[in-house]
């Protein structure tokens, strides 16, 4: 069931040119991006040669890409999240969930998948320009990985957070503009934390980008990817009691 | 012979904040039936079909389809809903065919089954032709048909249409009426409207709901009996004095009409042969002597334009349930 809502979902996002349209420009800004990190790469190669215990290509070219794709997404990913609940629900189109056989959980996870497998997309088309490097030269696989578990996390969570906005409103604008505002003041709140000494800890324990940096550099720590797990959690059971709320009497 | 009772609802109400849409609404559904909806806008009928299709929870009350509550086992209880809501839930961007699909698939009909029942729902509505178009493109009719054969795809129990006709031209209207028709003798059908002709062209019960409660509830054969209304209208060139024609067995008020004609309302037996008889008799001069029909028209503005309900016959707030026919 959650399958083929979820594959309704991702149809119906390449059935519009938005996703098109999207898939365009963040593939053309990361094309760009990467080769601005090659260029730089190149440029200092020759004195990393000579240091000692120099940083390697996946750390000057894949980290970096891989740091500056989850900034992309976050302008992008409201603007495809933003429809999903909001539409259905403009469109009256929520009713055929909803007296279908299948449970709210379905209806959620099956939309959240559907989302999630449009960014997978993004993240394939840059795990390809990370991979043409093997044409030249050798890369750091496991800090490949850990940065593409990074990234594949920090999607879903962004993908939660925007579901969730998009199941409080029928305007899909100000569900884009709500996920935009939730994500990037946890992208940027440990920025306080920085000057404080108090509430440090908390905030930037909360910040989205804390916990990616440090599997970037390749660090796996469970409490990162629990992190991301928990915050993906929190908002489908958010979207679930959300969308169930519009049902009951109030 | 008692049918088997598809959809039980009981006491149901739905409060929207301090407003109640619906209040205290009951009433079943049998197989073979099929229901005709009706209420001003506003009374609560499509409330009170989300509720029906789960759509929206009652604030009290229980649903029971085909015995299985609503609440309680939400999907099983959806399996046998096909529901058609007021604005056709279709997704503009997928084809007909596309679209069918998913909804089949929703309701967990696969394989050959689905294949089967999308081209059985499609020749319904009469859709063949237009399955590879896109649902956007097509017409409001064609739109309206494609929310119609969505409902009855998975050949559900029960058919809830929320005035499936409308946005139809004639024939179209025609072709649904007979489709609906067809699907009432072996699923039970719930369709409400403003349609009234309607009503009595493909409904055997009639349901006035008004304020959120049921004002009028019977068989479309109990409708014929209110419609014969228990009034006479006759004109007399030499009229006597009222006193008199009261005093005619069964005549039990009268009414002097702008016309000049009187409005005799009887009770029992029609008395329109005794009068005819007086009235020659007594030289009154009878020159029309009519029974007088009421539409369902009259009977639905004089239930939803007044508090109280009408006098004739047994409808109150809590209207009687009717046998299964």
């Amino acid at each position: 069931m959650i399958r083929y809502i979820a594959a309704r979902e991702l149809k119906g996002l390449f059935l519009s040119p938005l996703a098109w349209s999207i898939l365009a420009v963040v593939q053309f800004i990361l094309a760009y991006l990467f080769l601005a990190q090659i260029d730089t790469y190149m440029q200092y190669a020759p004195q990393l040669a000579g240091m000692e215990d120099a940083p390697g290509v996946t750390d000057v070219i894949v980290a970096p890409l891989f740091g500056n794709a989850a900034v992309v997404l976050l302008l992008v990913a409201p603007l495809i999240t933003m429809r999903v609940l909001s539409e259905e629900k403009r469109n009256r189109t929520l009713s055929l969930l909803m007296s279908a056989p299948v449970s709210m959980t379905e209806i959620v996870l099956g939309k959240y998948l559907g989302v999630l497998g449009f960014f997978l997309a993004v993240l394939g088309l840059l795990m390809l320009m990370a991979l043409s490097l093997f044409a030249g030269t050798s890369l750091d696989v496991g800090k490949l990985l850990s940065g593409l578990l990074g990234l594949t996390l920090v999607i879903g969570a962004f993908a939660a957070a925007g579901l969730y906005m998009s199941s409080l409103t029928e305007q899909p604008t100000i569900a884009a503009v709500g996920s935009f505002g939730l994500l990037l003041l946890l992208w940027i709140i440990n920025w306080a934390g920085a000057s404080g000494e108090q509430v440090s800890g908390l905030f930037s324990y909360l910040s989205l980008v804390q916990h990616y940096d440090s599997l970037l550099k390749g660090l796996f720590n469970s409490a990162d990817v629990a992190y991301y797990l928990l915050f993906i959690l929190t908002f489908l059971v958010l979207s679930i009691q959300r969308l169930d709320a519009n049902r009951l009497p109030h | 012979m008692a049918q088997e009772i598809l959809i039980d609802a009981e006491h149901l109400y739905r409060y929207y904040g301090p407003t109640c849409a619906v209040r205290d609404v009951g009433f079943q559904l049998a197989k073979g039936d099929v229901l005709g909806f009706l209420g001003p806008n506003g009374a609560g009928k499509s409330t009170t079909m989300q509720m029906l299709t789960g759509n929206l929870a009652p604030s009290a009350g229980t649903i029971r389809v085909r015995g299985i509550d609503l609440l309680d086992a939400p999907k099983r209880a959806k399996h046998e809903l096909g529901y058609l809501p007021e604005q056709p839930p279709l997704y503009r961007e997928h084809t007909v065919d596309e679209f069918l699909t998913y909804c089949g698939r929703l309701h967990r009909v696969s394989g050959d089954h689905l294949r089967v029942a999308v081209g059985q729902a499609k020749q319904r509505c009469g859709l063949g032709a237009v399955g590879k178009r896109l649902i956007g493109n097509l017409s409001k009719g064609y739109q309206q048909r494609v929310g119609i054969a969505q409902a009855i795809l998975h050949n559900p129990a029960v058919v809830i249409l929320d005035e499936p006709t409308v946005g139809l031209d004639p024939i179209q209207i025609r072709e649904i009426r007979a489709l609906i028709r067809e699907l009432g003798n072996d699923h039970g059908i719930i369709l409400s409207t403003h349609i009234l002709p309607e009503v009595q062209g493909v409904c055997n019960r009639v349901q006035i709901i008004n304020r959120g409660q049921l004002v009028f509830s019977d068989t479309m054969a109990g409708l014929e009996q209110h419609l014969h209304s228990q009034h006479i209208i006759v004109r007399l060139r030499n009229a006597p004095a009222p006193a008199e024609l009261l005093q005619l067995p069964g005549v039990a008020a009268l009414e002097l009409l702008d016309d000049g004609r009187l409005r005799l309302r009887y009770e029992g037996t029609n008395p329109a042969v005794a009068l005819a008889e007086i009235a020659v008799a007594r030289g009154w001069g009878l020159e029309e002597l009519i029974p007088e029909r009421r539409t369902l028209e009259q009977i639905f503005v004089e239930l939803t334009m007044q508090d109280t309900p009408i006098d004739t016959g047994d409808t109150g707030t809590h209207p009687t349930e009717t046998e299964a026919a």
